[in-house]
């Protein structure tokens, strides 16, 4: 379809798209969605959680959202095989930093790393980009001010308040965009991530994945039960929402698009 | 090789203060290194410093062990001390960093942490030591990153064994003795490792480096056993330094002491302000 322009990384096609990166992009889109999001000191990651076979080992099941350095966390969505490789590169790059400047490294830094190597495998012959976006959160050393930044395949990155990446990325970001206030305390920053992943995840707490972080404090993957809670808390307001406005109206979970998914998709997103 | 021998063979006394920097400035080359080391993060020392030039002058390794006795002399009046315990791990450290006749610090603090419950603590040539120190920690740190979990406290003592073993073995290699102390994070099992800088690994009950070693080894052979509480260990510490502030040359400002126990790595007070009389 693109008439051979596809095929190598490093060329271009006459109107100017480089189709591989843009490939690599339909890759995240058919990823797990990841959301972040900033709260006044404190910063969220969520991340839809693909539902676990019945002879799974989801102990010890890697997770979408992982550790770069005690102070920095990374969700991403996209291949995850991909991943594995881009956070191995960023926690050699963090523990580097960390030896050779004796000081921790900043989100911003650590942010402008990952992109740049995502940016190299666009343009350096005989690769393939990055399947992967990802989202990188924490507090710099001594700082209060969370951060949260994206990194896309084709190397850019940018700065958010609150963002989503991945499946029905589009549907999330929308609701965060009409959702989302000034200075949130942790329990509502919270409780805006799960409302959002509730968007498209139907099947509830039992598929979302909470990571928080607060200054100076370690990653806490938030547990079950307390998602479930959330989950319960936000279903039932939306009830009483739903009668509230129209009593004809069936009652129940989210009302956007939700995207089922198919037992022959492909295993790896 | 020829200034190793001349300073080996007798004529050491007369020029005793022939200071680390005049040996290295005989042979510069001695300076320029590279060595490529199995993990990833290399130390800075060993990084793109170019090619080697091939027909430098090579140190046979028996002389540089002399050579290197003598410019320890000094080093060997650093005191690391280690004692384990029922269940813990006591490592001791002396507080004065030392240059030559001077002591320039009198709060150094010679270990690093290498992961919660794992200590390391080292002496041996400056800047060498703090060098190896963080190149370790680095790796140790990295390690508990990508696998989120620590690496226990044996694995580490002979990862730090092969990296000065393959450092022995480069043209400029680390001159850094090591004590490494750590609880076993799952079955709680205390454990101490003695390294020099000639790679030797022994696992011990209890072990001291330096000159310490003539001093504090029988005391403790003659008080120590594997049951010890951690009060128990710190009093038997408190004698060994007594024995060091009554026969040790130098004042050695006293002893960092640390303690690691199942929970991590805790910071003990130490009465350094004790005057011990000589005999």
């Amino acid at each position: 379809m693109a008439s051979g322009y596809d095929r190598a990384l490093s060329v271009f096609s006459p109107d100017g798209h480089v189709f591989q990166v843009e490939y690599a992009g339909e890759a995240v889109k058919r990823g797990t969605c990841a959301v972040g999001v900033k709260g006044k000191d404190v910063v969220v990651l969520g991340c839809e959680k693909r539902s676990a076979m019945k002879l799974q080992d989801t102990r010890i099941t890697p997770s979408k959202i992982g550790n770069i350095d005690t102070h920095v966390c990374l969700a991403f969505a996209g291949l995850n095989a991909d991943a594995r490789i881009l956070v191995d590169k960023a926690r050699l790059e963090a523990q580097s930093h960390r030896l050779n400047l004796e000081d921790p490294v900043t989100i911003e830094y650590i942010t402008k790393y990952v992109a740049g190597v995502q940016q190299r495998y666009t343009q350096s012959g005989g690769v393939r980009p990055f399947g992967i976006s990802t989202l990188i959160v924490g507090f710099d050393n001594g700082s209060k001010t969370p951060r949260l930044y994206q990194t896309e395949p084709s190397g850019i990155y940018s700065a958010w308040k609150a963002n989503a990446i991945g499946r029905s990325s589009k549907t999330v970001r929308e609701f965060l965009e009409r959702n989302y206030k000034e200075d949130m305390d942790r329990e509502a920053t919270v409780r805006l991530a799960i409302k959002s992943l509730l968007e498209v995840v139907q099947t509830g707490a039992k598929n979302i994945e909470i990571a928080i972080m607060a200054p100076g404090k370690l990653i806490e993957m938030l547990p079950v039960e307390d998602i479930e809670s959330y989950v319960k808390n936000i279903e039932q307001e939306k009830q009483e929402e739903a009668a509230k406005k129209k009593t004809g109206r069936t009652p129940g979970q989210g009302s956007a698009a939700i995207l089922t998914r198919s037992q022959d998709e492909p295993g790896d997103h | 090789m020829d200034l190793g021998r001349w300073i080996i063979g007798g004529s050491l006394r007369p020029c005793a203060l022939l200071s680390l920097a005049s040996v290295r400035s005989v042979h510069p080359d001695r300076l320029k290194l590279q060595c490529a080391f199995p993990l990833e993060l290399q130390s800075s020392r060993h990084r793109d410093l170019g090619p080697v030039p091939t027909n430098n002058l090579k140190l046979p390794l028996a002389d540089l062990h002399l050579l290197s006795n003598f410019v320890h002399n000094i080093a060997k009046m650093e005191i690391l001390l280690g004692i384990t315990g029922k269940d813990f791990t006591l490592i001791a450290a002396s507080k004065a960093a030392m240059r030559g006749a001077t002591i320039l610090k009198a709060s150094d603090d010679k270990t690093r942490h290498l992961n919660k419950h794992t200590l390391m603590a080292y002496s041996g040539e400056a800047g060498d030591t703090v060098q190896f120190a963080e190149y370790i920690q680095a790796n140790a740190q990295l390690y508990s990153m990508r696998n989120e979990s620590d690496l226990s406290p044996s694995a580490l003592a002979n990862f730090v064994r092969g990296e000065l073993a393959t450092s022995l073995r480069s043209r400029k290699p680390y001159n850094v003795n090591l004590l490494l102390g750590g609880v076993d994070p799952i079955t709680h099992k205390p454990s101490l490792y003695w390294l020099d800088y000639l790679a030797a690994l022994a696992p011990l009950p209890y072990a001291a480096h330096g000159y310490a070693q003539y001093y504090c080894l029988s005391i403790l052979d003659k008080h120590h056993h594997p049951d010890i509480t951690l009060g128990q260990g710190i009093k038997l510490l408190t004698l060994c330094t007594d024995e060091l502030k009554r026969r040790l040359p130098v004042d050695f400002k006293g002893m960092t002491v640390k303690a690691v126990t199942k929970d991590g790595i805790v910071d003990i007070e130490f009465n350094d302000d004790k005057v011990v009389k000589s005999a």
